[in-house]
């Protein structure tokens, strides 16, 4: 791998011990992926912000790294912690807990990373431009950042991003480069994939189907039509979430919507060498769903809620009021809009609360003594029972509001 | 004995005796860092402390937080004094470069006995008993 002059000087010190411990790691990585250079990158997501994530351990290893006096050199955004920071307290979260989320937080922040907390980074003014190069970790973005909007990232962690954010570079290989790009399966899906849901139950399909191809596999997917307008968004963002926790898709192609398949389709389909077809989503929603007795709490926002999103739960609750928890997950940004707009006081009326800063994914559910959730995302119905040993009724965003409203699933 | 050149990881020198698994080791949930202790049923490592010895598995295994579990490691005194992989991911790569553990991997391990004394130095794997 060749490095250039300034990366050497990095390596060599010059711009501080943690910029050199960065690029350490860095050009390690990229000999182990067979990269033959850096390239810079426009932005940063960094992962492994949740205290109870990354534990005592992580936190020593980021308050040391703090203390290197580095800091980013690009755009670096976070992902959600482990708490609501306004509202923890409400919410019943162990101060002790808050203290130490709060120290993961102040150390990134000293690294020149801004508390974001959310994993929509795209959806509060980061998104990248098409064909340009970022670093980003968080695994349902990086699928968005590659195959909605045409950026290129591999599937970093959370000390590789920090140190693409160190030194506005990352090893080009895999997903940056046009190679990384092909399609290896040609994925022909058979049957109607309506909902938000239903995209994510089609992506943890795909996510398993390709896991066994090279570097986690790119399926080139035929077939399945989202709906128009607005909701389009929602349905790719949950496409992507739900293979990228099954699998570890970074990029998928589908034709005629995201833009690499639009301007090259051809060329990408005649590359993949493997073919498969989906005829059903009953298998993954059979999967997903391990719901039974009563809902703790409905949970919707994963990935975070956009603000279409907001005014369709809103649309979709109508005059009702929810009879059990309904929490939204977002990020703070779009929360603070929310209350300038009126949406939030409205979903609120209704029984609905706003979260931000954290998801059901990373926070300590079973301490906050949740046991059963509703929920319309596939990835969340994937890691929950094994993370936070919770059950799960997986349905489509009109279920999830009407068990709110009924306070049961159907 | 000498042995063909590995690729390394994290450049450095470590020397003990060989603790191996024929399996992948998963990091995190597993190794526990107070004490240098791997905890599996079933697994060959189990009940076993990886504290100054040379650790020599295929791959690891799991959560993308196993890196923070070597670097705790060096900052408990239990850390393992070189590792030794077939193929080294980045999990273990970033917690190799984080926790100063000197690894090289792409070496061919059915040569490496349990309790041999390994010695790691650079990119070079010398067997020097056993």
């Amino acid at each position: 791998m060749k490095l250039s002059k300034r990366e050497r000087d990095i390596l060599a010190g010059k711009r501080g011990k943690g910029a050199a411990k960065a690029m350490e790691i860095l050009a390690a990585l990229g000999r182990i992926h067979g990269a033959r250079r850096m390239v810079a990158v426009d932005s940063v997501q960094v992962s492994g912000i949740s205290y109870g994530n990354i534990g005592e351990h992580g936190l020593a290893f980021l308050e040391e790294w703090a203390g290197l006096r580095s800091r980013a050199v690009v755009a670096a955004t976070m992902n959600p912690g482990g708490a609501d920071r306004t509202l923890w307290k409400s919410l019943g979260y162990p101060p002790a807990y808050v203290r130490k989320q709060e120290r993961v937080v102040a150390a990134l922040e000293a690294l020149g990373v801004k508390p974001t907390l959310t994993c929509t980074p795209y959806q509060i003014g980061f998104a990248p431009l098409f064909g340009r190069h970022v670093a980003w970790a968080e695994s349902s973005a990086v699928c968005f950042a590659n195959s909605v909007l045409g950026a290129r990232t591999n599937r970093e962690g959370g000390p590789s991003a920090l140190a693409a954010a160190l030194t506005g570079v990352t090893p080009e290989h895999t997903l940056h480069t046009d190679e990384g790009r092909l399609p290896t399966r040609i994925v022909e899906v058979k049957c109607a994939v309506t909902t938000g849901a239903d995209a994510g139950a089609l992506g943890y399909l795909i996510g398993r189907l390709v896991s066994e191809d090279a570097h986690g596999g790119v399926p080139y997917i035929t077939g399945a039509v989202p709906p128009n307008g607005p909701e389009r968004i929602n349905w790719l963002k949950a496409l992507g979430a739900g293979m990228a926790a099954s699998g570890s898709v970074g990029l998928f192609h589908l034709e005629g919507v995201t833009p690499e398949a639009i301007a090259d389709g051809a060329r990408l389909s005649a590359a993949a060498k493997a073919r498969s077809s989906i005829d059903s989503l009953l298998p993954a929603k059979k999967a997903l769903f391990s719901g039974k007795g009563p809902i703790d709490v409905v949970v919707v926002g994963c990935p975070h809620a956009s603000a279409e999103d907001l005014n369709r739960i809103l649309s979709l609750l109508g005059e009702r009021k929810a009879k059990i928890p309904f929490w939204i997950f977002t990020a703070e940004v779009i929360r603070k809009q929310s209350q300038v707009n009126g949406v939030s006081a409205a979903l609120e009326r209704r029984g609905a609360s706003l979260l931000a800063d954290t998801c059901m994914v990373v926070a300590p559910l079973a301490e906050l003594g949740i046991r059963t959730v509703a929920t319309d995302s596939a990835k969340a119905s994937f890691y929950l029972p094994s993370h936070h040993q919770a059950k799960v009724y997986f349905g489509s965003l009109e279920e999830n509001v009407e068990a709110a409203v009924r306070g049961k699933w159907r | 004995m000498a042995m063909k050149k590995a690729r390394i990881i994290f450049s450095g020198s470590g020397a003990g005796r060989v603790l191996k698994s024929d399996v992948p080791m998963g990091l995190f949930g597993h190794l526990d860092p107070k004490t240098g202790v791997y905890h599996e049923a079933r697994h060959p490592l189990d009940g076993k402390c990886v504290k100054g010895r040379v650790l020599v598995f295929p791959r690891a295994k799991g959560s993308t937080v196993g890196s923070y579990i070597l670097y705790a490691l060096r900052k408990t005194g239990k850390a393992p004094a070189a590792m030794i992989l077939s193929e080294c991911d980045t999990i273990v790569a970033v917690g190799a470069i984080i926790g100063s553990i000197p690894t090289v991997d792409r070496v061919d391990l059915s040569r490496l006995k349990d309790g041999a004394m390994v010695r790691v130095k650079g990119k070079e794997v010398a067997i020097e008993r056993g």
